[in-house]
């Protein structure tokens, strides 16, 4: 009967690990469903190789090659290592050891490249965190980076550290691992540090970190949910939703199309009853908050890891302006977590809290500052558009409140009256082909 | 476009002239420059004159959806009576909104920046670029985002400039890294928000950290925002803005 108690509780910290983040996950679905609908048109083979190319290629990380490669190099070791992680989930069920082991040369090459990886991995990070602390990189220096997204980024960097270290461990104590002699490339050189040791302790090493690897890794999976590292697995989807139009291209909204169609049809009767197919108009034209905002741009604020490229790239925000495409996102994000726990308390319906994005999270002097020239949309990698969410915002403040600046109003009633942002005559339109 | 339509013909091409095109002093000697290298073509072309109506890019832009699809559909209706099959113009804000947002209302066109119909001229034969006074002369192109990033037009404007003979000097911040000028997203009607720069001081110091002697533009807000710019670093003697069309038309002598 003992004898399977490590069995058990080993399935039953890896069911609670699982269950629990899977019901985080309920809970994002939910979020993210809180968007207003979205139809995704366009190629879908254009969309399969962005996520072939941006997402599993990171062509667009690469850009800028320190970060780019460094994160490469953590991806990679992320997924193969994942294989590793399913031989222990295995041997932790039924309490075999090393089951894929019978693999022979090949499992030696596969854990080989593991630990490796391992090794490269822990590099990297060390790298990552010293850009982020010691060379303090301009980016990591935001406002909007002080508080919890500063201590989150270092987090997810200890947790990869101790993670690392802890599989690396694990191999070097593993006696019957090292007396194969195939496949503990790296660890063969930390064996010897534990020579001094009993067999039993060594043995007791190797249970610990075992255990706090797999641990670890299911407590790292429940970390995600509350962190930006969310990435990791959100930012497939969000790649293969993102936009396969000219970057250019605004939505022309569908509610405005009909309304100005029925404005300017002479025949057109204001008060008949609109048939059952015609969309109604939405309650609300543009974004004040984020139940206003689509799925796809709830989905983009997930997935953001804060990397801060868009920020950087941002002409306003390079010229001292408080504009910052990131903040839009993280401020996106924080809101809608706000709004999913006000549903949680309230049993499944939000009540109102007086709170919206707009104002209480993003001002309109930031939403004013923004020139539209999709850098940020260009230096994103994984296809994340902060300039739609911009717009959505200037088009609640512009339709819903008329609250543009004097001189917009000013250049919009020109457009109305006379044809052209500036106060000219229409008629003088041809007046460059007469003068010399 | 009317007189066309007296006549039963259909021009090869409609000249979207733009509101800075038919209104702003220095943008109409680009106007001016880019007819007269359709007329050295021989191509027949029209304009819509005083038909011609804001496309709706700065309404838009600033939030003013309804303002917008107002000039699209008057705009669509005008083109679509004509039965315009092809347009180009000289403003990428127009190229974009015209090309991009103009279909799904209802109006789709084949259209073209004015950089890559001269550089089709140029392919079919129909007009030389000759190399003039540019030869040898410094010249950094600064990409318009509504052309480059927005539509992925960044060999057009190279290519013409290559062929005036100019010595090419790219800008760090160029293609897609291209640093707006600052007017987009209808900022050009308006005072920029609380900062520590105007945006296109940062774009013409990096422009005159080329040594060039001319910047070249494809956008006349891009222009005005640049000569400004040049303006504010006193170096008006030394460098000048100038369209794309207008070097070449200058180049031969036009």
């Amino acid at each position: 009967m003992m004898n399977f108690l490590p069995n058990a509780i080993f399935l039953a910290v890896l069911v609670s690990g699982v269950l629990f983040f899977a019901k985080n996950v309920g809970k994002l679905k939910r979020n993210i469903a809180l968007g207003r609908d979205l139809e995704i048109t366009g190629s879908k083979k254009e969309r399969w190789n962005n996520l072939l190319m941006i997402a599993l290629g990171q062509s667009k990380m690469v850009r800028r090659p320190v970060s780019g490669i460094l994160h490469v190099v953590v991806y990679l070791g992320f997924i193969i290592i994942n294989i590793e992680v399913l031989e222990i989930v295995i041997d932790g069920i039924f309490g075999s050891h090393r089951i894929f082991s019978f693999l022979g040369g090949l499992y030696g090459f596969l854990i080989g490249s593991f630990e490796i990886f391992a090794v490269l991995v822990l590099l990297a990070v060390i790298v990552f965190w010293w850009r982020r602390n010691v060379r303090r990189i301009a980016r990591f220096l935001n406002p909007e980076m002080k508080g919890w997204p500063k201590q989150d980024a270092n987090y997810i960097l200890y947790f990869e550290v101790v993670l690392m270290t802890l599989f690396l461990v694990m191999n070097a104590t593993d006696s019957s691992f090292q007396a194969m002699e195939s496949g503990n490339t790296v660890s063969q050189f930390i064996a010897p540090w534990f020579a001094g040791f009993s067999e039993s302790t060594i043995h007791l090493v190797e249970r610990s970190a075992w255990w706090l690897h797999i641990v670890g890794i299911l407590v790292f999976l429940n970390y995600l949910y509350y962190s930006k590292h969310l990435h990791i697995l959100l930012a497939f989807p969000n790649v293969y939703f993102g936009s396969v139009t000219p970057k250019g291209q605004l939505d022309n909204m569908e509610a405005v199309t009909n309304e100005v169609k029925l404005m300017l049809d002479p025949t057109a009767n204001p008060y008949a009853v609109p048939s059952g197919d015609t969309q109604s108009a939405p309650d609300k034209f543009g974004a004040s908050d984020v139940q206003d905002l689509n799925w796809l741009q709830l989905l983009n604020a997930y997935s953001c890891t804060e990397c801060g490229r868009c920020t950087s790239e941002c002409p306003a925000n390079q010229t001292g302006k408080l504009l910052s495409p990131r903040k839009i996102m993280m401020d996106t994000r924080d809101r809608l977590q706000e709004v999913g726990a006000n549903i949680d308390a309230n049993n499944g319906t939000f009540q109102d809290d007086g709170k919206q994005l707009l104002g209480d999270y993003i001002s309109k002097e930031e939403l004013w500052a923004c020139t539209s020239c999709n850098a940020c949309v260009e230096a994103c990698p994984i296809s994340i558009n902060p300039l739609s969410i911009i717009m959505d915002m200037r088009r609640y403040l512009v339709m819903e409140q008329s609250a543009a600046p004097v001189e917009l109003k000013n250049m919009m009633s020109n457009i109305e009256n006379n044809g052209a942002p500036w106060p000219y005559n229409q008629m003088d339109r041809m007046n460059w082909a007469n003068n010399d | 476009m009317a007189d066309f339509q007296a006549q039963g013909k259909q021009p090869e091409v409609l000249f979207w002239v733009g509101c800075a095109g038919s209104f702003d002093d220095r943008a109409k000697k680009i106007t001016k420059a880019f007819v007269k290298l359709l007329n050295r073509a021989n191509l027949e072309f029209a304009v819509l004159g005083t038909e011609e109506s804001c496309t709706g890019d700065p309404a838009k832009r600033s939030g003013n959806e309804f303002l917008f699809q107002m000039q699209a559909m008057t705009n669509i209706e005008t083109m679509n009576s004509y039965g315009v099959k092809k347009v180009v113009t000289a403003c990428p804000h127009c190229f974009n909104t015209i090309k991009n947002e103009y279909p799904s209302l209802g109006g789709s066109y084949d259209v073209m920046h004015h950089t890559q119909f001269l550089k089709s001229l140029l392919e079919d034969g129909r007009l030389k670029v000759e190399s003039g006074q540019f030869k040898g002369k410094r010249i950094t192109f600064h990409d318009p985002c509504y052309l480059g990033r927005a539509n992925n037009v960044y060999e057009a404007p190279r290519l013409l400039l290559e062929k005036l003979e100019a010595e090419l000097v790219e800008m760090k911040r160029s293609r897609k890294n291209g640093l707006c000028c600052g007017a987009g997203g209808a900022q050009m009607f308006k005072e920029a928000e609380k900062g520590n720069k105007e945006i296109n001081i940062e774009r013409t110091e990096e422009a005159i950290g080329t040594k060039a002697n001319i910047i070249a533009a494809g956008c006349p807000f891009c222009n005005t925002m640049l000569t400004d710019g040049v303006k504010h670093k006193e170096q008006e003697a030394k460098v000048h803005v100038m369209d794309i069309a207008e070097m070449i038309a200058q180049a031969a002598d036009l």
